[in-house]
C-alpha cells in the first residue's frame, strides 16, 4: 500500500468515527452520573445506598448514583485532593470535626429551600441540636445522617475474671461514675489484660478523649472557638485523672500499645454504638453496652456526627441536592437508621430503633441511643481543624510520659495552639 | 525532473538520523516534560498564590508565601529534624554498606547467600517493611520483648523523642543498605589486585592498603552512593507517615512530611508549594556541591 492510500484510508476512518464519537457525547449529556464519596466500605451499607439510588432512578431514569468508598484514615485529605485536582464528587460525607471548614467555605450547596420544597420531607422533624453544626446563618449546608452516641462496651468475662465490678453492677448500685469505672479498669489492667481503651484515640486522635473529659465539664476551646481552654481547671483535673489512669493505675494502655477491644482481651472500650457490628460472632463473650459514667460535673453524653452535603460548583449540583432530599426523606431516613443513628425525632423511639438494631436490648436503646442523641454534645470541631488537631497533638505528646507535669504540658498546648484559634 | 535533481533532497541522512534519535529519546523526554518539568513550573506558579481548595479561590499573593517561609516558627525545627535524619542516615548507611561490602568481598563458601540476604530488604515493599517494623518497635512489641528476656526494659521506641528519630533512621538504613552494599561490592571487585600485591611487597599494613588503595579507587562509587543516599534521605515520607506521623511533638517532622501536612492535611496548597520549592533548592544545591567536591577529592584512574 502506498503512503497516499494509507493517508486516505485513515482520513476516511476518522471521518466515519468522529461523528459517531460526537453523537455519543451528545447522547451522554442527558444522562447524569452522580458520585458520592463515603468512608464506609461495608457491603451492607453499600447495598442499602444502591437500593436508595435505585429508588431515585424510578422517578429520575437518567440519573444514576455511584458511591465511592475512601479509606477513613485519609478521608478528608483524599476528598480535598480530588477537589484540588478539579475532580470533585457531586456529594460527600463530611466528618463532624471538619464540618466548620466545609460549611463556612461556601463549597456546599444550600439545602434548606430544596428540603422544605420536597413533599413529605418535614425538615422540622430533624432535631435542631443535630443540625446546629451544619447550619450557617439559618441555612442548612449538610444533612446530619448519622448522630452516633459514644458509649461503653464492656466485656463482663474479662471484668469478672479480674474481680472487678461490671458496669451493670455499678449502675444497679447507683455508683456508675468515673472513679469506679477507672477502678474496675485498673483491676483488669493490673491483672495483665487491658482495662479501658478509648477506641481510635491512639494518642493521636485526642478529640475522642472528649468522651471522658466532658464529664468534668472540660472543653479544648471556648464556645466561640477563639481562646484555648486546655489550661482551665476542669481540663487540668480531667487530664490529671486520665494521666494517673494510664501511667499509675495501668487502667488504660500506654502510648504505642495498639489494642482492639473486640478481640476479647479488654475490660471496656469507649466507642460509638455503630461498632456493635464488630462484636465477635464466633466465640462471643458476655458483652454489655452502657452509657458513659457520670463525671464530677454530673451525667453527660457525647455524640459523633457525620453529615452529607452536595458541592455547589458541580455541573449537576441541582440534581445532587434533589437526590440528597430523596436520600434523607422520612422514608429513607428509616432505612439509614439501621446503620446510622438518626437525628429525626419521629425515629427516636424504642420501637423504631429496636427494629433496626437487633443486637441491642430495648433498655440499651433507651439509655444509650435515645438519651445519648437527645442530650449529647458533639465532638469538638473548629475551622482549620486539621492544623489545630496536629498542633494540639504535638503539644499533648509531652503529657503522655510517666513523669509529665500535667499543668505545664497543657500550658504548652495553649501556647502553640492559641494563635491558631485566635485567627 | 531537472529541477528536483539540482535541489538537495529534504531528507538528508543527517536529518533522518536526527529524527530517529529524537524519536528514540522521545518517551523519556515527554515523560520528563509532562511529569517533571511541567509540574515543577506549576508548583512555582502555585507558590505565588493562596489556594483555598474548599472555597475554590485561587488568588495571586506575590511573595507572601515566601515571607511566611521566613517567619514560620516551625520551620527551624523541621529543617533541624531533616538535617539530623539525613546526617544520621548517610553516616550509618554508608559506613554499614562499606563494612558489609568488605566482609562479603571474601572468597568464602556461602557468600552468595549472605549477599542475597542483605540485599533482600531492598526489594521488599517499603510500606510493608515499615509496618512490620512498627509492630517490632511498639512498646509491647518484638524488640522490647526480646530485650525483656535479658532483663532489660527497652524504651518506648517510637514515642520517646530521643529514640523516635533513631528508630526511623535505623528502619530506613536496614531497608536500603543492601543497595549501597552491592554498589560498593562491585567497586571493590573492580580494584586491580596487583595494587594490593605491590603494597604488600612494600610492607603496607591492611589499614594502610584500605586507606591508600581501596578508598581512592572506589571514590567515584562513594560519591555516587552519597548523592543517592542524601537526596533519598531528603525524600523520606512513608516511614514517618507509618511510624511516627511526625511525633512525638514535632521531633520527626522532616521537610517532606511537613510539606505533606501543609498541603494535603491543612489544605494550604500555596504554602505547601513554597515548601517544595525550598526542598527543590536544597536538593539542587547539595547535588551541585557534591559534583564540585568530586573534582577535588574523587580519584579517576584515567
Amino acid at each position: 500500500m502506498s503512503k497516499c492510500t494509507t493517508l486516505k484510508s485513515s482520513v476516511a476512518l476518522a471521518s466515519l468515527t468522529l461523528p459517531l464519537a460526537w453523537g455519543g457525547t451528545a447522547w451522554a449529556q442527558d444522562a447524569i452520573n452522580l458520585r458520592m464519596t463515603i468512608w464506609s466500605a461495608n457491603e451492607a451499607h453499600l447495598a442499602m445506598f444502591d437500593e436508595i439510588a435505585a429508588g431515585f432512578k424510578e422517578t429520575h431514569p437518567n440519573v444514576s448514583v455511584t458511591f465511592e468508598p475512601l479509606p477513613f484514615d485519609s478521608y478528608t485529605t483524599t476528598l480535598t485532593t480530588q477537589i484540588a485536582g478539579g475532580n470533585p464528587p457531586d456529594l460527600a460525607w463530611i466528618l463532624e470535626t471538619t464540618a466548620a471548614d466545609f460549611v463556612n467555605s461556601g463549597a456546599l450547596a444550600p439545602l434548606t429551600e430544596a428540603f422544605t420544597a420536597t413533599e413529605g420531607y418535614d425538615l422540622s422533624d430533624v432535631t435542631e441540636q443535630a443540625t446546629a453544626l451544619w447550619t450557617k446563618d439559618g441555612q442548612l449546608y449538610a444533612y446530619p445522617f448519622s448522630t452516633s452516641p459514644f458509649a461503653i462496651f464492656a466485656n463482663n468475662d474479662v471484668l469478672k475474671a479480674a474481680g472487678a465490678k461490671t458496669p451493670a453492677e455499678l449502675i444497679e448500685a447507683g455508683e456508675w461514675n468515673w472513679d469506679n469505672a477507672f477502678a474496675s479498669a485498673a483491676a483488669v489492667g493490673q491483672s495483665g489484660k487491658t482495662g479501658l481503651v478509648v477506641r481510635d484515640f491512639k494518642y493521636q486522635t485526642w478529640q475522642n478523649l472528649a468522651s471522658i473529659w466532658n464529664g468534668w465539664g472540660a472543653s479544648p476551646w471556648s464556645a466561640d472557638g477563639k481562646s484555648c481552654t486546655f489550661t482551665e481547671q476542669p481540663m487540668v483535673d480531667a487530664m490529671t485523672v486520665i494521666h494517673k489512669a494510664i501511667f499509675t493505675d495501668k487502667a488504660m494502655p500506654g502510648p504505642g500499645e495498639d489494642i482492639d477491644f473486640f478481640a476479647g482481651e479488654t475490660g471496656m472500650t469507649i466507642t460509638q454504638i455503630s461498632r456493635a457490628s464488630l462484636l465477635p460472632k464466633e466465640n462471643p463473650f458476655d458483652w454489655d453496652l452502657v452509657p458513659l459514667p457520670a463525671g464530677p460535673a454530673g451525667e453527660y453524653a457525647v455524640v459523633g456526627q457525620a453529615g452529607v452535603g452536595a458541592f455547589a460548583a458541580g455541573p449537576n449540583a441541582e440534581t445532587a441536592v434533589e437526590f440528597l432530599a430523596y436520600m434523607t426523606n422520612a422514608e429513607n431516613s428509616a432505612k439509614l437508621a439501621q446503620f446510622f443513628p438518626p437525628a429525626r425525632a419521629s425515629l427516636l423511639n424504642t420501637e423504631a430503633l429496636a427494629a433496626t438494631n437487633p443486637l441491642l436490648s430495648p433498655e440499651q436503646i433507651e439509655t444509650v441511643v435515645i438519651e445519648g442523641i437527645a442530650s449529647g454534645t458533639v465532638l469538638p470541631g473548629h475551622t482549620n481543624f486539621a492544623q489545630i488537631q496536629q498542633t494540639v497533638r504535638a503539644g499533648l505528646d509531652s503529657l503522655w510520659v510517666a513523669d509529665a507535669d500535667v499543668p505545664a504540658a497543657l500550658q504548652s498546648v495553649c501556647d502553640s495552639v492559641g494563635p491558631l484559634l485566635a485567627r | 525532473m531537472t529541477s528536483q535533481s539540482r535541489k538537495r533532497p529534504f531528507w538528508t541522512i543527517e536529518r533522518r538520523d536526527a529524527v530517529a534519535g529524537y524519536a528514540f529519546i522521545a518517551p523519556q523526554l515527554i515523560g520528563t516534560l509532562v511529569f517533571v518539568l511541567f509540574p515543577l513550573a506549576l508548583v512555582f506558579w502555585y507558590s505565588l498564590h493562596e489556594w483555598n481548595v474548599l472555597a475554590n479561590s485561587f488568588n495571586f499573593v506575590g511573595d507572601a508565601n515566601y515571607q511566611q517561609l521566613l517567619r514560620d516558627p516551625s520551620l527551624p525545627k523541621v529543617l533541624t529534624a531533616s538535617a539530623v535524619f539525613s546526617a544520621g542516615l548517610v553516616v550509618l548507611n554508608m559506613s554499614l554498606a562499606l563494612l558489609l561490602a568488605i566482609l562479603l568481598d571474601q572468597k568464602l563458601r556461602g557468600m552468595v547467600i549472605f549477599r542475597t540476604l542483605f540485599f533482600s530488604p531492598v526489594v521488599v515493599s517499603l510500606v510493608a517493611w515499615t509496618i512490620v517494623w512498627s509492630f517490632l518497635l511498639q512498646n509491647n512489641g518484638g524488640i522490647n520483648g526480646f530485650l525483656q528476656m535479658f532483663g532489660v526494659t527497652g524504651p518506648n521506641w517510637l514515642r520517646n523523642p530521643e529514640t523516635a528519630m533513631l528508630s526511623v533512621i535505623v528502619v530506613q538504613v536496614f531497608k536500603n543498605v543492601g543497595l549501597n552494599m552491592i554498589l560498593f561490592l562491585a567497586a571493590l571487585q573492580g580494584v586491580p589486585k596487583e595494587l594490593y600485591e605491590a603494597a604488600r611487597v612494600d610492607g603496607a599494613s591492611p589499614f594502610k592498603q584500605f586507606r591508600r588503595i581501596t578508598v581512592p579507587m572506589i571514590s567515584p562509587t562513594i560519591l555516587l552512593t552519597s548523592i543517592i543516599t542524601i537526596v533519598g534521605s531528603l525524600q523520606v515520607f512513608a516511614q514517618i507517615a507509618v511510624l511516627t506521623q511526625g511525633g512525638p511533638g514535632v521531633s520527626t517532622t522532616v521537610l517532606v512530611y511537613y510539606l505533606y501536612q501543609q498541603a494535603f492535611q491543612f489544605h494550604f496548597f500555596g504554602y505547601g508549594s513554597t515548601l517544595s520549592i525550598l526542598l527543590f533548592l536544597i536538593v539542587a544545591v547539595l547535588t551541585f556541591a557534591q559534583w564540585q567536591l568530586r573534582k577535588r577529592i574523587v580519584f579517576y584512574e584515567n
